[in-house]
């Protein structure tokens, strides 16, 4: 087996082990970007030399018997969204070709104390506003189990490449689903955290009150590792939690004796496909011959998530992304009458057309006379929103869904009609509409081959049951272990 | 609620876009509306909204002095500069 094969852990204890180097590895990961990303797409910038600098700086700490982290020497790729020191942050946007960030986000900072290989940026939706990666200003990344389909969005590129073995785990981040329905779409474990337990400084916001930061890994083993290395509190995130983490390595335990997992009527309904529908019942069984308790019950108020998602995340958006105006950093049109027609000018030409559209739906429902029926109600629907997971988990440790009606479409397929877009990301908004933490882990594949990730969702601050109920899945089945043919 | 042309228009001026008739058109902006239109079905009255959902509290520091980022590092991404500041065409006659 290839060394970029591999998982975090298995790779860890080959380094502690100083059986291979971490430049061994990181030559590994660069040699099959080379051999595949002709094919997939999945990174915007790859920052070869860096990577194999902070790789030999891994193998000195390593060769100096310091006791290092279980990332250390591992070669990870970032969301572009996610700044880092000295290598382009684009977003996937013309808005932001140029863009240097001089500083880390937090994340980026802990992955390198970490002694974390940072290899590239990976692709994505134009500022992380789509579900195919195809609004992306740069190029559409394809999915590595069938290249003529979408990878899923927005965090696409972060989950292409783990699952093209470019990469042995990537960070991404989730407004509304984007980490869970391309891991879904993929066969890779995706984690949107609880707000609030990764920080997110340096995350170019998009709708600051439902981004978060979670990792993508080849197994759920490799999540807890991951999801050690970035949580934690942070002064400069305002809403970063401060609390006492457990190390989520210690919640890896195969027993879900007695747990109590419902699954949401309105999730499993006529819009999902019979492959997924089967796959998400069969986990369901799995679940119960594992010792755990199973039953349906109704999650009121998902007829209106969406439309409450779309208005709350566009809303923000609109407001965070007005920074884009060419004055300090970004695009700047190059003929230009007067301010006015400078910001004006640069915005039209930066942004794409979703990007537009969502600032123009986040314009209208705050604007004069609109207010309070957008907006205001869709905060209203957020508090309904909240109430029903909270009678939920008064039930049940977890909840247990599709993370998306069907599989990967077609490249080109939807992303012509807005509407029909949204509309798939159903099974995601509400748990970032509420805060809380959801993990998508491989579950099967339907009749063409194409992955189906189940999604769990859990307490806020309680990732240790979600790890735990994943890991237990994943040790009764071999699921993560079929990987793509490239 | 059936959104006409010029609200559209109007709605781009305040985000700072200029928008060609196709693009408008390209935009769907009707559709994307009436989709944001399904709350107005529901009752929501009596119910608080909810800004935000973890607990908000202040958060206070000492004010002590700490490094700031270098001046010449945050230039590096103006589109235009001169003599250490940011270049703006002319605001104020």
């Amino acid at each position: 087996m290839n060394l970029h094969e591999k998982t975090i852990h298995e790779l860890s204890s080959m380094l502690k082990a100083k059986e291979i180097s971490s430049v061994e590895i990181t030559e590994s990961v660069l040699g099959r970007i080379d051999a595949v990303e002709d094919k997939v797409g999945g990174y915007i910038s790859v920052a070869a030399e860096s990577a194999l600098e902070q790789a030999k700086v891994a193998d000195e700490k390593i060769a100096a018997g310091e006791s290092v982290s279980d990332i250390c020497g591992i070669p990870v790729a970032v969301k572009d969204n996610i700044c880092t020191n000295g290598i382009a942050t684009t977003c996937a946007s013309k808005m932001l070709e140029t863009f240097v960030p001089p500083y880390d986000a937090f994340v980026s900072k802990k992955i390198k104390e970490n002694g974390g290989v940072i290899v590239g940026k990976a692709n994505m939706d134009e500022f992380a506003m789509g579900s195919s990666t195809e609004t992306s200003y740069f190029k559409i990344t394809k999915n590595p189990y069938d290249l003529t389909k979408v990878p899923g969005g927005s965090s696409g590129g972060s989950a292409a490449v783990v699952a093209a073995d470019e990469a042995i785990f990537s960070l991404g981040s989730d407004t509304g689903g984007s980490i869970r329905q391309p891991a879904s779409f993929c066969s890779v474990v995706g984690l949107k955290p609880t707000y609030g337990l990764v920080s997110r400084f340096g995350l170019v916001a998009f709708a600051s009150s439902l981004d978060q930061i979670g990792p993508m890994t080849k197994d759920v083993t490799d999540c807890a590792i991951a999801l050690n290395a970035i949580a934690g509190h942070d002064s400069m995130d305002s809403t970063s939690a401060n609390i006492k983490l457990p190390d989520y390595k210690s919640a890896l335990v195969n027993d879900v004796k007695g747990m109590k997992i419902g699954i949401p009527a309105e999730y499993m309904g006529e819009g999902i496909a019979p492959d997924v529908k089967t796959i998400i019942l069969a986990a369901a069984k799995k679940y119960e011959e594992m010792g755990a308790i199973v039953e349906e019950f109704s999650l009121p108020m998902t007829d209106y998530a969406l439309s409450a998602y779309y208005i709350i995340s566009s809303a923000e958006a609109s407001s965070n992304l007005a920074r884009f105006d060419g004055i300090k950093y970004g695009y700047r049109t190059k003929e230009f009458e007067d301010l006015n027609d400078l910001y004006a000018k640069s915005r039209t030409e930066g942004f794409g057309s979703e990007v537009k559209r969502r600032i123009m739906l986040g314009t209208y429902a705050l604007s004069s006379g609109y207010y309070d029926a957008y907006y205001k109600k869709a905060q209203q629907v957020r508090t309904l929103i909240k109430k029903s997971f909270n009678d939920a988990f008064a039930k049940y440790d977890l909840i247990l869904s599709p993370a998306y009606p069907n599989t990967a479409f077609e490249i080109g397929g939807k992303i012509s009609d807005a509407v029909q877009m949204y509309l798939g990301d159903i099974c995601t908004v509400s748990v970032n509409i509420a805060g809380l933490p959801g993990i998508v882990v491989p579950a099967g594949f339907d009749t063409n081959g194409m992955p189906v990730g189940m999604q769990l969702i859990g307490k806020a601050f309680d990732e240790a049951t979600l790890l735990r109920a994943s890991y237990a899945f994943e040790q009764n089945t071999d699921y993560h272990t079929i990987r793509p043919t490239l | 609620m059936k959104v006409t042309t010029e609200q559209i228009k109007h709605v781009a001026e305040l985000a700072r876009l200029k928008l060609t008739d196709e693009e408008v058109k390209s935009l769907n902006m009707e559709a994307v509306i009436e989709f944001a239109d399904k709350l107005s079905e529901l009752d929501a009255e009596q119910i608080a909204p909810t800004n935000h959902v973890s607990d908000i509290y202040n958060v206070f520091r000492e004010d002590v002095e700490v490094p700031s980022y270098d001046r010449d590092d945050i230039l590096k991404n103006a589109p235009a500069k001169a003599r250490g500041c940011v270049l703006v065409p002319k605001v104020v006659e």
